[in-house]
């Protein structure tokens, strides 16, 4: 989904979220690729990936002083479902078409970070594509110090390297550890062995009509 | 007479060749240092978190919590449960203010859906999570005793704290997992007799503050052993992403029930942020109690007039959030706790970045122990306060 076909473009726009895209593109220029403004939400931008330290150091320059966190996201639908294959059937066919969320990418992976304006309550995401040959963006410890923690657990969940960073040691898993837990490839291997029962959770309660409305479960 | 005074001189001269043995052993060890461990089991860890700490002396070099003791994998979790089944997860982050974790992950789904809660049930949910916020920092205050060696404190906090327990069991179930939240309202009504029973226990908790103000507040060794101890500077707050109590002990006026509209009932009541100037341990532990204070005040007033309606929007059964990413976070007792949903229009979420409260606040620990000496080590960790399954999750 880009930023063009999306129906919230209808809506009155939001002067405070627009301006700050705006304040953006004048400090990075062309290496703002793409935006998306909810108005009343939040905003969206992504940019190039050579880029993605000098955003950091604009944004804070722009008042974007509160780090939120840092994260990843991988596109790829996962092939292995939810866990619900029956594991000694042979695997279900599934579409593995990868398709980024807002302000779009060109990439399996993204990093993912949320930086907040103290003075003005408003947040922005920023998204940046990570290419699958060479999954390497600058850090940005040297602007939020705060990003230390975050950098090293994207590290070793989604295997995303960050230059410049002092220590990119594993938070949670063992040194020794073998692939990184958050990609869709990687598989949940307790629903490998036995499929989640719970995932169609459609039988009507006892006594009750299995059409009614207003019950979430 | 001559015999004591030489056995005094012989006494003293032992005392004085054993210090300057000492002194000699302390000379060689001062350049190789020590490291010490603490943790993972300790009492000042609230679970399991482990400090590598390299002393010199009674100086700390350096210090580097080593966690994941605890980690669960909650975000690779929630990609393979549907959107109803998540609450039950996310209710273990932080587990003394459990059903506070539900209500962000919740009001994500809702946002994506374009489905807001009636209005009573906003009211609900927002005095069931300041009563988490009650139950989970009133253990806080007791705890705080005990990290500093006065015992007495905890048990008045168990004490008191048993009474918000109790309200939330009647209302929801569980006392520490409610599991109550759902998208598009709450899965129960109020109990008979909650709101009376409430506005008691609500004056309860305000005399437990009174009680742990004079008790420990005004304590001289408590003062002695906070005040001025682990000054974290404004800016330095910031960079960290340090939330909650911990950023407005530093001077920083933030606080996300007031200063975003969500569709709960905080804007509905008065209230007061608190902030305190000093950064230290004990602006720390002075605005959570304050906060305390502050929630049995909104409580008291939401209770006054809980709209009449229904507790439930209408919802389909099988709950399908459309596709889309949204951000919702809420001001949790530890901080800002927050989710990133990724939904692909299924019945679970492609990807949830749980952003938890207590990651960023425990990350400043390696800056904020240097040059500290071990035995304030405790306290700086105690004011910071954080959950193990909030670091980990």
């Amino acid at each position: 989904m880009s930023s063009t076909d999306t129906p919230i473009a209808e809506i009155p726009g939001d002067t405070l979220r627009e301006r700050i895209v705006d304040d953006l593109r004048t400090k990075i220029g062309a290496d703002l690729v793409d935006s998306l403004v909810k108005p009343g939400d939040d905003v969206w931008v992504r940019v190039s990936t050579d880029a993605w330290r000098r955003t950091g150091v604009a944004l804070r320059e722009m008042g974007f002083e509160y780090f939120c966190f840092l994260s990843a996201i991988d596109w790829m639908p996962s092939p292995f479902g939810k866990g619900e294959d029956d594991p000694t059937a042979p695997p279900t066919e599934r579409d593995d078409t990868v398709k980024q969320g807002y302000a779009g990418g060109a990439t399996r992976m993204q990093v993912l970070a949320r930086l907040v304006h103290p003075a003005l309550h408003v947040g922005i995401n920023i998204k940046c594509d990570v290419s699958d040959s060479e999954p390497v963006v600058e850090s940005w410890v040297s602007v939020f110090a705060g990003a230390n923690w975050h950098e090293r657990e994207a590290h070793e969940m989604f295997g995303i390297g960050f230059a410049g960073h002092p220590d990119l040691r594993n938070m949670y898993l063992p040194t020794e550890f073998e692939g990184h837990p958050l990609r869709k490839d990687f598989p949940l291997l307790a629903r490998m062995v036995k499929p989640w029962p719970g995932i169609v959770d459609v039988e009507p309660m006892p006594g009750g009509s299995a059409d009614e409305e207003g019950d979430a479960e | 007479m001559t015999s004591t005074e030489s056995l005094i001189d012989r006494r003293q001269l032992a005392y004085i060749a054993s210090q300057a043995a000492d002194a000699r052993l302390n000379v060689e060890l001062e350049t190789e240092g020590m490291t010490l461990n603490i943790g993972p089991q300790h009492p000042a860890t609230h679970g399991t978190l482990r400090i590598i700490a390299h002393l010199d002396g009674e100086q700390v070099v350096w210090a580097e919590p080593s966690c994941g003791y605890m980690h669960r994998g909650y975000e690779k979790l929630t990609e393979v449960r549907t959107y109803p089944q998540v609450t039950s997860l996310v209710n273990r982050i932080d587990w003394l203010g459990s059903f506070a974790n539900e209500v962000p992950f919740i009001l994500a789904a809702e946002k994506l859906m374009g489905v807001e809660a009636p209005p009573r049930a906003q009211w609900i949910r927002t005095i069931l999570f300041e009563l988490s916020r009650i139950a989970n920092v009133s253990l806080f205050l007791g705890d705080l005793g005990v990290q500093l060696g006065a015992i007495t404190p905890v048990f008045m906090a168990f004490r008191d704290r048993e009474h918000v327990l109790n309200l939330i069991e009647a209302t929801t179930g569980g006392r520490f997992h409610p599991n109550f939240d759902r998208i598009g309202g709450l899965k129960d009504d109020l109990p008979a007799g909650f709101i009376d029973e409430t506005r008691a226990v609500m004056k309860t908790m305000r005399n437990f503050c009174t009680e742990i103000e004079d008790l420990l507040f005004g304590n001289e060794i408590f003062q002695s052993r906070t005040r001025g101890i682990g000054v974290i500077p404004k800016d330095i707050a910031m960079q960290y992403g340090m939330s909650g109590a911990n950023a407005r002990a530093s001077g920083i006026d933030w606080d996300l029930r007031r200063d975003q509209s969500l569709p709960m009932a905080w804007d509905k009541v008065e209230w007061k942020v608190w902030t305190h100037p000093d950064g230290d341990s004990f602006a720390r532990c002075w605005i959570r109690l304050q906060e305390v204070r502050e929630a049995t005040l909104i409580v008291d007033q939401l209770l006054d007039n809980i709209p009449t309606g229904p507790i439930m929007a209408k919802v389909p059964r099988i709950i399908k959030v459309p596709e889309g990413e949204a951000w919702v976070s809420t001001e949790n007792p530890l901080g800002e706790m927050g989710y990133y949903v990724v939904s692909k229009g299924d019945l679970g979420p492609f990807r949830t970045k749980i952003r938890s409260a207590s990651f960023n606040n425990i990350s400043i620990v390696p800056w904020i122990l240097k040059g500290v000496y071990v035995p304030d080590i405790i306290t700086i960790l105690a004011s910071l306060y954080f959950i193990l399954g909030d670091i980990d999750r």
